[in-house]
């Protein structure tokens, strides 16, 4: 949110329909994408009650818990929806492409993307992990060996939620949200059905229209995980009660199916919305480094690899959060370098600047404190329209040549300074008079994570070093009811 | 000049008042400055009827499934002479409870008036209070009793106090699973700020019958299943913090009878009015809409029609409010932008800002819209 997307919202309301926030995509979207649209029973922590799966908009699976407080149908549900989700996740491991550098790899060509509605089906993706992956094959209550495995794959894409700019498991809504400001709050755009009547209302219906219609939770049910209160009390019940008296899932089948197709039209809608722009210049570098983790995972998971415990210990938990804070260094600052909305809100709160070179003195050399001979430090002299709040001396970079930094050497009114400190091999890199530039203080970041202690040296003060995770019969057969 | 309470009752007209509970206060709380809830609340005015009488009615509604989840666990926690409570505050609170008297306060010889009830609710705290020989008690559905804009309310009883060696605590039960340690962030507020507002009524309670408020603790004992289990857990919250901001919040609540002074005098909020003339009487009581009322107002849809009617930046939400620096509409920030409208000295830095945005965003958006209208 900003001041850019605050205006748009306001002009959304006075045209009738959503307003571009981007120009192009921010996100990586598959040729094959997986819809998972999973519902919850009210009131229960993370107890399944059917899902809509697939990758084909005109084939949807549809899975129904039929008695969501029996735990051997939840089992039966886990099991059946990894007979789906399983053959997609694994199936894109065949291809690599060998990475060359530092660190030479191989990398599969190309990695699973599911999307579901929203943050709320994030949060149940990750509780289904949760409560499936320490499952065991024997023992007291055994479930079928693909279970565990799906709880360690539901383990990984959420997990992969928690890095910014990943693109394996996407909330639409929230994808929608970042290139589309509509008329109504971010609160409500929480809500997929209304959120797309805003940003591609029917013919002869304002966005505010069409929004209001799809308020009705009986035309537009609730993208889950949650149901509407009404159908519980009304319909969802009642089907129930008859599985329980009959044995027959007929018609706790059809009542989940009307909530749930509705939806299933609404993602696809999303995904086509989504489709229609042009991808953004970074998404193929984040989309490989999902790739990336995706090999990773695969690799360890038929090593063997155990499930992800409880609970982080220090160590690994100190190196994940350094990389979730780089990580949204890097995607904040790619996303505005690839966009010139997304750039317009820095260039607003006067983090940024674009402008005219209107003089260049591409031979200046200075010498550096230290150093023997003058070294070349080019000057550029920019007259902009925007509210610069950069101070001399301040670090900065060229949007146009992203590896190039750069200082504010003095501002005065609409007038910029700026010295060229690398990138300036030959006399390249350095802009001639009447070229548009755009300097900016955020940073692509790429920095090498610093070393951090191993596990064998976590200091006293994290607890000392802890001891090796081990699953634990009792994880195994937690009670799930 | 008639009482305040004789006003809000012919506000009500003949309909039966409803109660105040933890919740709806805790809601009035979060918007302090909003007259209408105020005075809805205080009169006791069904607020659901009246927003379907207006034609905006809120869908609001619990689950049977979570209903009967909560009632289930609520059921097992206590079972047994709260056998699984007792064993849960000997882990929490590391205490050797010797033996325990129970006493559910819900029935006082069958009859529920609320008058009684609190009373009786009053008789046995204090008689807990100053006698040091129960060691520990249970009081289950204390019926408190509490202030509120000037107008006294009681607060439905959720909860059980606990009493021991004159140390009292509240103990909240909540069937939202605490899983490895962690629970939903959301739904542990809500409870802290609810369990804060039992623990204030309990505090000013004391404080009435000249015992030291501070024998109330500021930690409540919060129950809710583990894992995914049904099985019982608890953790002591600190509501510290939400205790004052509740002080802070029901302080600066305005006073009931200071609003009502505002109002015309032959206003009433019956259902026997048609709907346009019961939303004018309405309309007389001024709302502060936010779209955090959703959640939480059974008349958040009425008023949010009325805010975007009027193209009011409260429909969008605070951030965009905040945002766009004190302007009121939709308008005023586009005909400031357009040149129509000329800014008033406070809002010329938000005027230069805004200008400067909409010439960038004029400028990127404008091949894309023609492709768009085609």
């Amino acid at each position: 949110m900003g001041i850019v997307t605050s205006y748009a919202r306001a002009l959304a309301v006075r045209e009738g329909r959503a307003q571009p926030i981007a120009t192009v995509r921010h996100l990586h979207l598959s040729a094959r994408p997986m819809v998972f649209i999973p519902l919850k029973l009210a009131g229960e922590a993370a107890a399944p009650l059917g899902a809509m799966v697939g990758t084909d908009p005109a084939d949807p699976r549809l899975l129904v818990v039929p008695q969501p407080r029996n735990r051997d149908l939840r089992f039966a549900f886990m099991a059946e929806l990894a007979q789906i989700m399983l053959p997609y996740i694994e199936g894109f491991a065949t291809a690599t492409e060998t990475v060359t550098g530092r660190n030479e790899r191989e990398r599969y060509l190309d990695a699973p993307q599911i999307l579901v509605p929203g943050g709320r089906a994030i949060e149940f993706v990750r509780l289904l992990g949760r409560s499936t992956r320490f499952r065991r094959t024997d023992g007291p209550y055994p479930v079928d060996p693909s279970v565990p495995v799906l709880g360690q794959w539901l383990t990984f894409l959420y997990e992969r939620t928690e890095f910014a700019g990943s693109s394996a498991l996407v909330p639409v809504t929230e994808a929608l949200a970042l290139h589309w400001a509509t008329g109504q709050s971010p609160l409500e755009d929480a809500n997929l059905a209304t959120l797309l009547a805003w940003i591609s209302p029917p013919p002869g219906l304002t966005g505010q229209e069409a929004a209001a219609a799809a308020e009705n939770p009986l035309d537009w049910p609730p993208a889950g995980p949650d149901t509407d209160p009404g159908f519980d009390a009304q319909v969802l019940q009642h089907a129930i009660r008859a599985y329980d008296a009959s044995g027959s899932p007929a018609l706790v089948r059809q009542a989940l199916r009307t909530q749930l197709e509705p939806t299933w039209r609404l993602m696809w809608q999303a995904v086509d919305q989504l489709r229609g722009l042009p991808e953004a210049a970074s998404v193929a570098e984040r989309w490989a480094f999902d790739r990336d983790q995706y090999t990773r995972e695969v690799a360890r998971l038929a090593d063997g690899g155990p499930p992800r415990g409880r609970r982080d210990q220090a160590g690994p938990a100190a190196i994940r959060l350094w990389d979730m804070e780089a990580a949204q260094q890097t995607y904040d600052a790619q996303r505005a370098y690839d966009d010139p909305l997304v750039m317009t809100e820095h260039r607003a709160t006067g983090k940024a600047f674009t402008g005219e070179a209107v003089h260049v003195d591409a031979d200046r050399r200075i010498l550096l404190p230290g150093g023997k001979k003058p070294v070349p430090r080019p000057l550029v002299t920019v007259r902009t329209g925007d509210p610069v709040r950069l101070t001399p001396g301040k670090k900065v970079f060229s949007v146009h040549r992203r590896k190039q930094s750069a200082e504010i050497v003095e501002i005065d009114g609409d007038i910029v300074v700026v010295q060229l400190n690398d990138q300036l091999a030959k006399g390249a890199g350095v802009p001639t008079a009447g070229d548009a530039v755009c300097f900016t203080e955020l940073d692509l970041g790429g920095r090498i994570r610093p070393g951090f202690p191993t596990g064998e040296e976590t200091p006293w003060t994290h607890g000392g070093p802890p001891a090796a995770y081990v699953p634990t019969d009792e994880d195994a057969v937690e009670a799930w009811s | 000049m008639s009482t305040p309470n004789h006003r809000l009752d012919a506000l009500r007209g003949d309909a039966a008042p409803v109660d105040h509970n933890a919740r709806t206060i805790a809601a009035l709380a979060g918007n302090p400055g909003c007259d209408r809830r105020a005075v809805l609340d205080a009169a006791g005015i069904h607020k659901q009827n009246t927003a379907v009488h207006l034609g905006h009615p809120a869908p609001f509604g619990q689950s049977p499934f979570a209903l009967a989840r909560a009632r289930s666990f609520e059921e097992l926690v206590k079972a047994d002479g709260c056998a699984h409570l007792l064993r849960l505050l000997r882990d929490t609170l590391g205490l050797s409870i010797p033996e325990v008297a129970y006493t559910d306060i819900a029935d006082v010889g069958g009859n529920a008036a609320h008058q009684l009830r609190h009373t009786h609710t009053r008789a046995e705290l204090r008689r807990a209070a100053e006698d040091d020989e129960r060691s520990c008690t249970l009081f289950d559905h204390p019926l408190l009793k509490l202030p509120v804009a000037g107008h006294e309310v009681y607060l439905e009883p959720a909860v059980i106090a606990f009493q021991i060696g004159g140390r009292f605590h509240i103990v909240e039960i909540k069937s939202f699973a605490i899983i490895d340690e962690t629970a939903d962030s959301a739904q542990v507020a809500a409870a802290s700020r609810l369990s804060a507002l039992y623990v204030y009524a309990l505090k000013a309670l004391f404080e009435a019958e000249g015992i030291d408020p501070d024998r109330v603790s500021h930690e409540v004992v919060l129950v809710c299943p583990k894992d995914f289990a049904n099985h019982p857990t608890a953790t002591l919250l600190d509501v510290r913090q939400q205790l004052a901001s509740l002080r802070r919040q029901l302080s600066r609540l305005t006073g009931i009878d200071r609003i009502l002074d505002r109002l015309p005098p032959d206003l009433s909020f019956t259902l026997d009015q048609s709907p346009a003339e019961l939303a004018r009487a309405i309309r007389t009581v001024e709302a502060r809409y936010a779209p955090e009322c959703l959640s939480s107002c059974e008349m958040a849809y009425f008023c949010r029609a009325d805010a975007r009617a009027c193209g009011s930046l409260d429909a969008l939400g605070r951030t965009t409010r905040d945002d766009l620096g004190g302007l009121e509409s939709v308008d005023a920030v586009l005909d400031l932008v357009g040149g129509d409208l000329l800014a008033s000295p406070e809002h010329a830095e938000i005027l230069g800002q805004l200008r400067h945005v909409g010439a960038i965003y004029g400028e990127h958006t404008e091949a894309k819209a023609v492709a768009w209208a085609s």
